[in-house]
């Protein structure tokens, strides 16, 4: 019996973190998305009562335009906000990769010291740089350019500004490090050859680095996804990205059924990008 | 080229933060416009009870998520690398990542959902605040620090603890002074992770927990909705000038345990 028993003894901790903690959580979402709402505290009566499972959430959710158009807003935010980092990232992850050892720290340093100033913060100083009487706008009327303020906030640019700089990072440190695992006498060798700086990129550089891309895209994608905060506080009131519309529908409308079930198809319309995301890890 | 787009885009990364930093020191009432050199935006966050609480609370729930992540993670990142195969281990795989890609409204949504049951049914844990944004935040934490512990095991020889038990040492001695020590920069790395996490997040922090516990990134996000102070700027600031000091600590740290 001893034996048994310490073998199973170190199980018995993550065992049920990841019982209670994880999984417990996810089954319950689940099943509460079949449960009514109810004018009480907590505002919400199980499946398993009198009344039976209630389907009217996901009948919803799966008929109203108005959650289509949330999914769909959520996933071309997510991707724009990929392609953005990647453009931004690119660039950047290779100037980290050559720069010399000496500096190679102190940069990554700078890349992720900015980070560490609190997220909301950074979103503060964002509203700062792009509101009516903010900083970009009193400039530009000091400048003369422009007589009136430019609407920047609560716009879509400000939205994708927000977000590609708290994503940019993500996109940055998984370039680079697929980047500096590459040995530079390749390129170096096809530029002996005749290369052009271009063609050595477009020809070397780049397939070298495309599972890092591919991998630095859904790195972004997948939690820009889900995101709540950045649109509240920067994009336009149209902005209804699913994010916001659970935010809403749990705390505003108190709706915690429907708010489950966006929950539900959220994580189904990720598996796909994370069960990628997996297979590309695994290969590297 | 290359050096060109690494200077634009820390330029981009840095601009809004050097700006907020600068103007944190301004006379004016008006977030963002010059006034002359003041501290009083400072004196201000220093006397801003509700500020003050929330901060409190944020820096109690940090450490103690950080501390329970560190544990849950390094036990389960150990069972991963070094159990070998076991039933349930795949699942054991899946369930640990998964708080690393469930979006945040997903995971402060699906576990308030766990509490109001566990307390509809059990009576635990009675209402909602510092409790249950410690343990929300430990699970997330704790993923972070899996995914840590294990890479560090992994690039370890398992010989070295076979060693010390062909040596006569039990079971418990070989973990204590083998794997333990092997694991320390891992863990000390995941335990910084979860801290900073804990103390940055709103959106699973403002689901899971009730009227008694407003952490500070709940403050500031209703701040931000309520229109711009200079206060936040200066927290920022100090938010930064504490970071810069534990990061520049946490890089003297690893460059001693390198050299040992």
């Amino acid at each position: 019996m001893r034996p048994l028993l310490l073998r199973a003894l170190p199980l018995a901790l993550p065992g049920l973190w990841l019982a209670l903690l994880v999984a417990a959580p996810l089954l319950v979402v689940l099943a509460l998305a079949f449960a009514w709402p109810t004018e009480s505290v907590p505002p919400i009566a199980p499946p398993w009562g009198a009344e039976g499972p209630n389907i009217e959430p996901f009948a919803l959710v799966l008929e109203d335009p108005f959650y289509h158009a949330a999914f769909a807003q959520a996933a071309l935010v997510a991707a724009g906000t990929a392609a953005l980092c990647l453009l931004l990232g690119f660039p950047m992850a290779i100037g980290l990769a050559r720069a010399t050892p000496a500096w190679r720290l102190p940069l990554l340093m700078a890349v992720l010291l900015p980070f560490w100033t609190g997220f909301l913060p950074r979103l503060g100083a964002w509203i700062g740089l792009l509101r009516d009487e903010g900083w970009i706008n009193t400039l530009l009327q000091s400048l003369g350019l422009i007589a009136d303020p430019l609407p920047l906030l609560y716009s879509w640019p400000a939205l994708f500004l927000g977000m590609a700089h708290a994503y940019l990072p993500f996109a940055v440190l998984p370039l680079y490090a697929s980047l500096s695992r590459r040995d530079p006498a390749v390129e170096e060798a096809a530029a002996d050859l005749g290369a052009t700086p271009w063609a050595v990129f477009r020809t070397i550089t780049l397939p070298l680095a495309a599972p890092g891309a591919a991998a630095a895209f859904l790195l972004v994608f997948i939690p820009a996804m889900g995101e709540y905060v950045i649109p509240e506080l920067l994009g336009p009131p149209g902005a209804q990205l699913v994010g916001r519309v659970l935010w809403q529908e749990f705390f505003q409308n108190r709706d915690w059924p429907v708010a489950a079930a966006l929950a539900v198809l959220l994580l189904l319309a990720l598996l796909l990008p994370i069960l990628l995301f997996q297979r590309l890890e695994a290969r590297r | 080229m290359a050096r060109l787009g690494l200077a634009l885009g820390l330029g981009f990364l840095w601009l809004p933060v050097l700006l907020l930093a600068g103007y944190a020191f301004s006379e004016s009432r008006i977030p963002f416009q010059w006034g002359g050199f003041s501290l009083r935006w400072f004196a201000a966050l220093a006397e801003n009870e509700r500020l003050l609480e929330a901060a409190w609370l944020s820096l109690r729930v940090a450490l103690g998520s950080a501390t329970l992540a560190v544990l849950l993670g390094g036990a389960t990142g150990w069972v991963l690398a070094r159990r070998g195969s076991f039933r349930g281990r795949a699942l054991f795989g899946v369930l640990a990542g998964a708080p690393l890609v469930l979006p945040d409204v997903v995971m402060g949504l699906s576990l308030l959902l766990l509490f109001v049951l566990l307390e509809g049914a059990t009576g635990w844990p009675a209402g909602r605040g510092a409790t249950t944004i410690l343990l929300a935040h430990a699970t997330i934490g704790a993923a972070y620090v899996v995914v840590l512990a294990q890479a560090r095991l992994a690039e370890m020889a398992p010989e070295l603890e076979e060693a010390a038990r062909d040596l006569g040492a039990g079971p418990a001695t070989a973990f204590a002074t083998i794997t333990l020590p092997l694991m320390a920069p891992s863990l000390a790395a995941g335990w910084l992770l979860a801290f900073t996490l804990s103390l940055d997040d709103v959106v699973v922090a403002s689901f899971v927990s009730g009227p008694a516990g407003t952490t500070l990134p709940m403050v500031v996000f209703s701040m931000l909705r309520l229109g711009l102070t200079p206060e936040v700027n200066a927290l920022a600031v100090v938010i930064l000038a504490v970071a810069a000091l534990g990061g520049g600590l946490a890089l003297l740290a690893l460059r001693g345990l390198r050299r040992l």
